[in-house]
């Protein structure tokens, strides 16, 4: 087990953001988190890279208790988010986002990296002297997943990566996700999108007002009427 | 006309520190978007801190080293003491705002306890004479002043823009949040960049403190607010920006004591702040960021 979750609690200020969550990751697989707006996806990824903290509950991460680390601490440790918003830097280049994607590997100069995220975003080979705040949506999303693989995580986190993007875009994406996780890549995968979170994942979480209200096989998950009826809006 | 250039020199050697001072509201403000108004006493304190040091007989280098560190230690010590716990609390822009006046008052009152409010006559240590050039008479503490200003300057500027500290410092300005996802301890860029301002200032302080030849509490306060100045017209937030802002200021209020008299000399950088913040208000090297959705 690459990562498990165990009775995760956490707060902003009042609000009681996650309830006892229980969430567990299996290495190669592709585990999507899935719900509606503040049903608590993008509080868990924050807990997980240590932006928020957690009240109570335990993450581990391979056998090692996380809870609550620092969150410049975690990248190290091989999880990587590719935040909600893309979060890319937007007065430096593309090369210098990439670097710092690999910041926490040290002084090393590595070409390893470069050349992984250039064969999957040709895009950003093409623009990498170019100042990101001036690439479209859809490159600054590439953008954003490429920094987050700089680093060579086992896990990697993806926060939306489809939000506010044309759909022939959506698709590339989903496309990539599935090819990082060829190359031997733990996902877990937020969206909103459920449909195609379900279609690319092997598991999937549902979250409701921050609580897991229903966990399975995307497969399985994909044909649930009460799923179909919440959340995919094509009830048949 | 000799008149004219000898007060060019004296502008340009005046602006560069005026710009060594301005860095260090950019970098502050640059990370924490918080104008750290403390620095002009921060900048006293450097040079008293010279005083003192030159007092104990260190020689006049070694004690403006041994004053850069302590000074930048001062800085250090500000944000952990005052700063950094507004942080935690994510309390609003205007008390750490308020915080930092306190802290100059703070500051400048040590000095007097410490070292009395009278002017206290500070060695012409980097006086290398006068020399004549086409007919008119330099000083040499005006081009020791801008050579010294001018290579720290272009260091930090090199530090900055190609160093892997300085991409972290530059990401933690933009976005600290997806600096510590990248794995960069956003506390540690604080510190240094709190190190490196106080030491800037303290450097401006003890050259300006050997410039003028003497040192006093309130030294602090006019040419705080005209650096302050200098780098909101170069932009605030950006280096070039303060270097160039620090310059003009520096020309212009030279160049306006001899033309308009030496009474106007200080109001200068207060005329350039209002017409800047009127006519481009991001000033000549700061940007709207683009944000693209």
């Amino acid at each position: 087990m690459l990562l498990k979750i165990t009775g995760l609690n956490a707060f902003y200020d009042n609000v009681h953001a996650l309830k006892n969550i229980d969430l567990t990751i299996e290495k190669g697989e592709i585990v999507s988190l899935i719900g509606s707006n503040g049903a608590g996806k993008t509080s868990t990824l924050s807990c997980i890279t240590g932006l928020v903290a957690a009240r109570s509950g335990r993450i581990v991460y391979k056998d090692r208790d996380i809870t609550n680390f620092p969150a410049h601490k975690i990248v190290g440790l091989g999880i990587s988010l590719s935040p909600e918003g893309r979060e890319v830097f937007p007065g430096l280049t593309v090369e210098e986002n990439l670097r710092l994607g690999m910041y926490a590997k040290g002084g090393r100069k590595e070409s390893a990296p470069y050349a992984r995220v250039y064969e999957l975003f040709p895009r950003l080979k093409e623009r990498n002297q170019q100042i990101a705040g001036t690439l479209s949506g859809g490159e600054q999303q590439m953008l954003a997943i490429a920094r987050a693989l700089m680093s060579e995580p086992e896990l990697l986190l993806l926060d939306e990566p489809s939000l506010g993007l044309a759909p022939n875009l959506v698709l590339l994406i989903f496309e990539l996700i599935k090819e990082i996780s060829k190359q031997g890549v733990t996902i877990l995968l937020v969206e909103q999108n459920a449909n195609m979170a379900l279609l690319v994942s092997n598991r999937a979480y549902v979250l409701e007002t921050g609580r897991v209200a229903l966990s399975g096989e995307s497969g399985s998950l994909l044909n649930d009427e009460n799923i179909k009826k919440a959340y995919l809006g094509n009830v048949s | 006309m000799a008149i004219f250039i000898q007060q060019l020199c004296n502008g340009l050697a005046l602006g560069l520190v005026y710009a060594l001072v301005a860095v260090g509201y950019s970098l502050v403000f640059g990370i924490l978007r918080l104008i750290n108004f403390s620095h002009g006493a921060v900048y006293a304190f450097g040079a008293h801190a010279a005083f003192f040091f030159v007092g104990l007989n260190f020689g006049p280098v070694p004690a403006i080293i041994a004053a850069l560190v302590i000074t930048g230690l001062l800085g250090v010590v500000i944000d952990k003491t005052a700063l950094a716990p507004l942080r935690k609390k994510r309390s609003v822009p205007i008390a750490a705002l308020v915080t930092t006046l306190g802290i100059s008052n703070i500051i400048q009152n040590l000095l007097v306890v410490k070292f009395g409010s009278q002017r206290k006559p500070f060695p012409d240590f980097f006086n290398l004479g006068a020399f004549t050039l086409g007919g008119i008479q330099f000083s040499s503490r005006q081009f020791v002043m801008f050579g010294v200003s001018l290579v720290l300057l272009l260091l930090l500027l090199l530090v900055v823009n190609k160093t892997k500290i300085g991409l972290a410092m530059r990401a933690t300005a933009q976005n600290a949040k997806a600096a510590s996802l990248m794995g960069i301890n956003v506390n540690s860029i604080i510190t240094l960049t709190f190190l490196m301002g106080g030491a800037s200032a303290a450097i401006a302080g003890g050259m300006v403190g050997g410039y003028y030849q003497v040192v006093y509490p309130g030294m602090g306060f006019m040419i705080g607010l005209k650096a302050f100045a200098a780098s909101v017209l170069g932009g605030i937030g950006s280096l070039p920006g303060a270097l160039v802002g620090g310059l003009l200021v520096g020309v212009i209020e030279s160049i306006a004591a001899l033309y308009i008299g030496s009474n106007y000399r200080d109001s200068m950088a207060f005329i350039i702040l209002i017409v800047v913040l009127i006519v481009r208000p991001a000033g000549l090297f700061g940007k709207n960021e683009v944000v693209k959705v």
